[in-house]
């Protein structure tokens, strides 16, 4: 949450919807080209774009391609001949542009995607789930998430900053909660632009290589002479995410400092620092899981909620310092890996020592809603049953409302 | 002088180098032996050649770079005098 | 016209390194050649998946003397869209050249390329036609003629081949030319007539290869040669609203004049399991084809 008297100056106020938001960030990130395909619920950025392209407020090129293949591949090809360079998609589009994800990755160019979370089908269905943004964690690109509107626009606009540092140069993705955040009206403040561009400069078109014509004769991507390069490229790409941790603390203490907003860079610890049970949730639905946690701690039930922030680079440390010494992890995923389980559950479980109780749940795919009593409702039995039985351990949990009419 | 700035980029740029793909004379069967006395000039063998071995030199003739020739015989094929001859390796 | 005199400056040159991972007599070594000296090695390159990702060699070395960016299968005209469009706003200048096979053109690739035509980004695309996919090891394409044998159709192919240059024209596009590896000046100058306007230009490369097609490696010329003289493979150009036979065909607009086909199909063990009928069904198709761009030149005249 942002206190709005820690905000500075110079900026100006809006009411916006999170897909507004995204194209407010890369107008005053000054990007140079833009290419993206429509998706529901993304199509609200690209629709706000072209318009701002085509008033001349924002000078770059939109490249109205025919696939989110080619919205990839072509601003790929913008950032490799030293362009600020953005696309955005949702779901199915941004499966449609696998393939192109690794390699935009394994580039090392710098670009920011936003991803507007969508479940896949079949059946068709255009609302909210994690489960298209988590299918990309293994890409090499760093993926954050954002909670409300104003962080879908301060995670855009520090994208650029992140992505273009030398000591990162990886692709970012930030994720919106379709509808939640996409399609919802919520106060935003936006900076100046000369607060943006004293703060972020034009594009180095060097760093970390140019392709042009006339340029140095370098070429991209042909076989190695022997495959340990290709393991050498990897570990340089893992050395660059350990490092984007690092830049991440540093760009949001600079971005503070310009805009009076302030984060917890990697993850955000909401009342779970005295806690001796933390939940973990990530995007949207986290605001209702921080209402659960103000009512059951105004019930006596000592505890607090980890919200990720930024799930690539994986943020270890962070999360296992303050796992460290609680009686109980519960973890809400947004998704399915299916056959498997939650995707953050899996991950985190790693990290919970084994006589610390751990239960994963699944909801709210497809979009169901998930209200602060259910939050409230899954955390007080979670905690009911540890300090009942001294130790849960569960995986994977459903957590499915009754369908009326059904069975 | 290089440009790139990263190390990050050492493993997925490479710069032009004779014999990227190895020293592929090694692949030759039969190898294009000229006849200085019959060539005409006329570098069409220099032209059609795809490995880019022959040079044309500034008087016109030619010169093979066995180094990477790979005896796929073209230059033979489109000699209009026939003043390139296929020898098989190792016969002189 | 070009002429080999004029090329004889690059007669030392190494436009493209020797010592590549080619197989011997292979014709895209030596259409990527010409393409180098038609545009003097200034210019910046973008290869999709195919032999071409192989043909330069191994990193860090390449046999590429241009900036050149090695992109997936389906990529090529969207990348160099996005490349062309960074280079403008940036104020660079010089062309930016996709270097595709078929399979990358009318196949995986066909909707980026399509899509790249009609916006007409400013590219020149060039479809080096061996045919099939040979990088995997000679699968059918869609511009594999019909009848001839891949892996994938070891009894011939049964369907038909797509007219990509005449797709490209459909486009509403500038300059789409074809052009033989066998017909070097003819090629460069078709390339520097494109490299001469702005918008999406496409030549159209026939590069007979020699594992593919099943014929000896010093015949790569010959064959490609043999397609213009058959017939096979006519050569024109289309610019800007004119479509023009280019010289090295015109003789064979005399039907009279074109050499029997079978000189052509003979050298090729793509075809040895062909019988008469399949034969005169391809020799009906050639004089199909010439009837058409024969009036294709009277219509964009």
């Amino acid at each position: 949450m942002i206190n709005q008297s820690q905000v500075s100056g110079r900026g100006i106020r809006r009411i916006m919807v999170g897909d507004h938001a995204v194209a407010e960030a890369v107008k005053l990130a000054r990007v140079n080209v833009i290419s993206a395909y429509p998706i529901t619920p993304q199509t609200l950025i690209v629709e706000r774009l072209s318009e701002m392209v085509d008033r001349g407020e924002l000078k770059a090129d939109f490249i109205r391609v025919e696939s989110e293949f080619s919205a990839l591949a072509s601003v790929y090809g913008a950032a490799a001949a030293g362009a600020r360079a953005f696309t955005a998609t949702s779901s199915h589009g941004l499966f449609y542009m696998y393939e192109m994800l690794w390699w935009a990755a394994a580039s090392r160019l710098p670009l920011v995607m936003a991803v507007v979370t969508r479940a896949l089908g079949p059946p068709w269905n255009i609302h909210d789930e994690h489960t298209d943004i988590l299918a990309i964690r293994d890409s090499g690109w760093i993926i954050g998430m954002a909670s409300d509107v104003q962080e879908v626009f301060d995670m855009t606009l520090t994208a650029f900053k992140l992505s273009e540092d030398e000591r990162v140069l990886l692709p970012v993705a930030i994720g919106l909660d379709g509808f939640v955040l996409s399609h919802t009206t919520e106060p935003l403040y936006i900076p100046s632009q000369e607060d943006v561009d004293s703060w972020l400069p034009p594009r180095n078109p060097k760093v970390p290589y140019v392709i042009e014509p006339g340029g140095e004769p370098i070429t991209l991507g042909n076989l190695p002479r022997m495959d340990v390069y290709h393991e050498l490229h990897r570990a340089y790409m893992d050395e660059a995410m350990n490092e984007a941790k690092n830049v991440i603390h540093e760009v949001y203490g600079e971005y503070g400092k310009l805009t009076g907003k302030y984060y917890e860079p990697l993850v955000e610890c909401y009342r779970c620092s005295d806690a001796k049970y933390v939940a973990v949730t990530m995007g949207a639905w986290s605001g209702d899981a921080k209402v659960a946690v103000d009512e059951l701690r105004d019930s006596g039930y000592p505890i607090g909620l980890i919200r990720i922030r930024y799930i690539r680079p994986f943020p270890e440390e962070k999360l296992e310092t303050y796992i460290n010494g609680v009686r109980g992890v519960i973890v809400f995923d947004r998704d399915y890996s299916v056959g498997f389980g939650g995707v953050l559950a899996g991950e985190l479980m790693g990290l919970v020592p084994s006589n610390v109780s751990f239960k994963g749940v699944i909801a709210g795919l497809g979009g169901v809603d998930v209200s602060p009593s259910d939050f409230r409702n899954v955390m007080v039995s979670f905690v009911n049953d540890v300090e009942r039985d001294g130790y849960l351990r569960v995986r994977k949990w459903w957590y499915i409302p009754s369908v009326n009419g059904g069975d | 002088m290089s440009s790139v700035s990263s190390k990050y980029v050492k493993y997925i740029l490479s710069r032009p180098m004779a014999g990227a793909g190895g020293k592929t004379g090694t692949w030759r069967v039969h190898r294009p032996v000229i006849n200085a006395e019959r060539c005409i000039k006329c570098g069409l063998c220099w032209l059609y050649c795809p490995e880019n071995a022959i040079d044309w030199l500034e008087n016109k003739t030619v010169t093979v770079d066995y180094d990477y020739c790979k005896g796929c015989g073209i230059c033979s094929d489109v000699c209009p005098v026939g003043a390139v001859t296929m020898v098989k390796e190792g016969v002189i | 016209m070009v002429t080999i005199n004029e090329l004889h400056r690059y007669g030392r040159t190494k436009l493209i390194m020797p010592g590549t991972s080619a197989c011997p007599g292979c014709p895209l070594q030596l259409g990527m050649r010409y393409l180098a000296m038609a545009l003097d090695a200034r210019f910046a390159m973008v290869i999709p998946a195919g032999c071409s990702s192989v043909i330069p060699g191994a990193a860090p070395y390449t046999a590429f003397t241009v900036p050149v960016m090695h992109v997936p299968f389906a990529s090529s005209p969207a990348v160099a869209s996005g490349l062309r469009r960074a280079l403008r706003i940036r104020g660079v200048d010089g062309p930016v050249v996709v270097w595709a096979g078929d399979g990358a053109s009318a196949d995986i690739g066909f909707a980026s390329l399509s899509g790249s035509a009609y916006r007409n980004e400013d590219i020149i695309y060039i479809l080096a036609d061996n045919e099939a996919y040979m990088n995997t090891g000679i699968q059918a394409s869609g511009t594999t003629p019909p009848k001839a044998w891949t892996t994938t159709s070891p009894r011939g192919k049964t369907e038909g081949r797509k007219d990509m240059s005449l797709i490209m024209i459909m486009h509403n596009v500038p300059y789409v030319a074809t052009a033989s590896i066998a017909y070097p000046m003819d090629f460069i100058d078709k390339v520097r007539r494109a490299a001469s306007i702005r918008g999406f230009r496409f030549i159209h490369l026939h590069a007979p290869c020699p594992p593919g097609w099943k014929f000896p490696d010093n015949y790569t010329v010959r064959v490609a040669r043999l397609a213009v003289e058959t017939g096979m493979w006519i050569l024109w150009e289309y610019n800007q609203g004119k479509l023009t036979i280019s010289s090295p065909s015109v003789p064979y607009k005399d039907k009279g004049r074109r050499k029997p086909i079978e000189e052509y199909l003979k050298l090729q063990g793509r075809f040895s399991h062909l019988t008469k009928e399949d034969v005169e069904v391809i020799k009906a198709n050639v004089d199909k084809q010439w009837d058409l761009i024969i009036r294709l030149t009277e219509i964009y005249r």
